[in-house]
């Protein structure tokens, strides 16, 4: 079975067919991308079903066993990410149909589409740092250039921001490498998890650590290093924002910080408590600062881009917290934020396409015309707050009651506090764009975007109510995965005689 | 774009030939010698760049090169993932080097290597060309 190096060739590989397509069949391109998400996402849901019988799958690129070639690591961890991504770029190219047909070289568009696609499946399941930081590029260019896409003078600044920030982050990142590299002499994560138990926690390895922290906080968006994000998401097509606020932040800074933290450097809360306060401390100022600023947006978009800051708090306090149900909850934080988030995006964007502003100071009474638009966003941001049975409620839940076996009393209710802040910032779009009277001049969202949201509705409703298989079979083992610790590098080792 | 004067016409002339060849000799002897898909192609980008820039290019005549330089560059890289996934196809690996190997120093010898060059060398020939040709026509709208 052979199926792991497809995640990141099939996008790879459409990326190139597009441009071909758009030079002799310019109309059959979206069906094409269509059809290659909904590929991906069928086989993601099939690695899921793979990882519940093998808990790793090493894939040898080349034959060439580890540590010489570069090896795929497909984990329960890697099949869990691949699936939120591939969920979010489906219901992010149904909605490109009509949201794209505005703007000029659409095939330019897919073709990123797919790289950026391409750099995130790559990300999650490859077992490499090197190849790591390739697809992290891959995915990061593609992202630049897809913010910019309207060629305004507000994406070019925004994509000109973005670029100068996600790039630091990168080369923060590429000298971490390069000084890991001189010290370990390998770059295959499973050996290099190896040789760093020998090393011990040395000066040199929190030098390292603290400077992949940095690169991965910039490129997740948190406080500090947030300045970046509400331009770049609101800049770009709503289905782009969708997808970078959904999964790419996660994929780019948080999936990275969790297995490089947990798998690689081998820390756990209890031989590494001071760093993991850190991380609590990281989230919790993000949650806090990012959560009061967005409550005095204006911008439909960049409210929610100030929201992604928020959320992705919760999901380093999950880490931070560091016992299973905290860990389990940041994993089921991603994933209800994916779609809660990505959710709406989507609205965001059925909205400027019907109205053409993103001013919510502007916007009146679309609830009642716009009825599909206004209860997706209705369901997703109670999802966000976190109302049972929803798929958000679930993730918050488990996250506040890692916090209390942890006995972290106070910061369960401080994080339970703080979703008020959730709270204030919806209700805000919801009052003025929604429930508002009066009646912005708009027409009705097209047939393809109803679908994408109510396909996300679908999910967050279905996943909500099957919480526990949710746990069962995608975030428990997840959580596990990355709770082994340096375990991993034995699971990698031992299962590369496995013939697949 | 404007032309450039006869004495740089004249050696442009006589030089594209040959540094045509060279980039295509570093390509062909990517797996023996220092270089590969990536320097050769640089150097091929190199001869289509000089004879844009010695000859010039009639008005607009940058957007239609560019546009069949990205169809060679997407060629390039179907080429080269369609190598990858031959492997996958032939005998089961993504990327396995499944060609006979023959003599090593060989020209033809180390397997799917050399075609993996010249994948690269197209890719990265006809993306540096169309990057050129992008700042070119670029300046020629400032220009108007």
């Amino acid at each position: 079975m052979t199926f792991i190096p497809l995640f990141f060739a099939i996008p790879l590989a459409a990326a190139f067919i597009i441009p071909i397509l758009g030079k002799i069949a310019k109309s059959v391109i979206w069906i094409f991308v269509t059809l290659v998400s909904f590929a991906l996402f069928v086989l993601a849901l099939y690695g899921t079903a793979v990882t519940q019988q093998f808990p790793m799958i090493v894939y040898k690129m080349g034959n060439w066993p580890p540590p010489l070639g570069i090896v795929m690591a497909f984990d329960s961890l890697s099949a869990f990410m691949v699936l939120v991504i591939s969920i979010l770029v489906f219901a992010g190219s149904i909605f490109s149909l009509r949201y794209i047909s505005h703007y000029t070289g659409q095939w330019k568009f897919y073709t990123l589409y797919m790289l950026i696609t391409a750099g995130m499946m790559g990300i999650s399941i490859t077992g490499d740092l090197f190849n790591m930081f390739v697809f992290l590029e891959i995915a990061a260019i593609s992202s630049y250039a897809l913010v910019a896409f309207g060629v305004g003078a507000e994406e070019l600044e925004a994509s000109f921001k973005y670029m100068v920030m996600g790039e630091v982050g990168g080369l923060t990142f590429l000298l971490s490498i390069a000084l890991l590299y001189a010290k370990t002499s390998t770059l295959n994560l499973a050996d290099m998890a190896n040789v760093l138990q020998v090393v011990g926690q040395t000066p040199f390895f929190w030098l390292v650590l603290g400077m992949m922290l940095l690169a991965f906080s910039i490129k997740a968006a948190f406080v500090p290093f947030h300045s970046w994000l509400p331009d770049a998401h609101p800049a770009a097509p709503a289905p782009i924002s969708s997808l970078l606020s959904g999964i790419f932040i996660k994929v780019l800074g948080m999936y990275t910080t969790a297995r490089l933290v947990f798998n690689v450097f081998g820390l756990n809360r209890a031989n590494a408590p001071v760093f993991f306060n850190v991380l609590i401390g990281i989230g919790l100022l993000s949650i806090a600062f990012a959560g009061i600023t967005a409550l005095s947006q204006k911008d439909y978009k960049r409210l929610l881009g100030y929201s992604s800051v928020s959320q992705v708090g919760y999901i380093m306090l999950g880490l931070g917290i560091g016992n299973y149900y905290g860990v389990a909850g940041a994993i089921f934080y991603i994933l209800a934020h994916a779609l809660g988030k990505g959710l709406l995006f989507l609205t965001s964007g059925s909205v400027v396409n019907a109205t053409g502003t993103r001013d919510i100071t502007k916007l009146a009474g679309l609830g009642e015309h716009m009825s599909t638009t206004a209860w997706s966003f209705r369901l997703g941001s109670l999802s966000l707050i976190g109302l049972p049975p929803l798929v958000g409620f679930f993730a918050k839940y488990l996250i506040i009651l890692g916090a209390l076996k942890a006995g972290f009393w106070w910061l369960a209710i401080v994080a339970i506090a703080l979703s008020v802040l959730t709270l204030g910032y919806l209700l805000k779009i919801e009052n003025n764009v929604f429930m508002k009277k009066g009646r912005t001049k708009a027409s009705k969202a097209p047939f393809t975007m109803r679908i994408a949201m109510v396909f996300l509705v679908v999910l967050i409703v279905l996943l909500g109510i099957g919480f526990q298989q949710i746990i069962d079979f995608l975030v428990g083992p997840a959580a596990n995965a990355l709770l082994r610790g340096v375990e991993y590098a034995n699971l990698v080792f031992g299962s590369v005689g496995v013939s697949f | 774009m404007k032309g450039m004067s006869l004495i740089v016409r004249t050696i442009t002339t006589v030089m594209i030939g040959f540094i045509f060849v060279y980039g295509i000799y570093i390509i062909l002897h990517g797996h023996l010698t220092p270089g590969g898909g990536f320097a050769g192609g640089v150097i091929v980008a190199g001869a289509f760049i000089l004879r844009i820039l010695a000859f010039g290019s009639e008005p607009g005549g940058e957007k239609k090169s560019e546009i069949r330089a990205s169809i060679f560059e997407s060629v390039g890289a179907l080429l080269f993932i369609g190598i990858a996934l031959a492997g996958m196809v032939v005998a089961g690996t993504f990327f396995l080097n499944f060609l006979p190997k023959g003599i090593a120093f060989n020209l033809y010898s180390a397997g799917i290597i050399p075609f993996c060059n010249i994948a690269i060398g197209i890719k990265v020939g006809a993306g540096l060309f169309s990057i050129f040709l992008a700042l070119a026509a670029v300046k020629y709208v400032v220009k108007d």
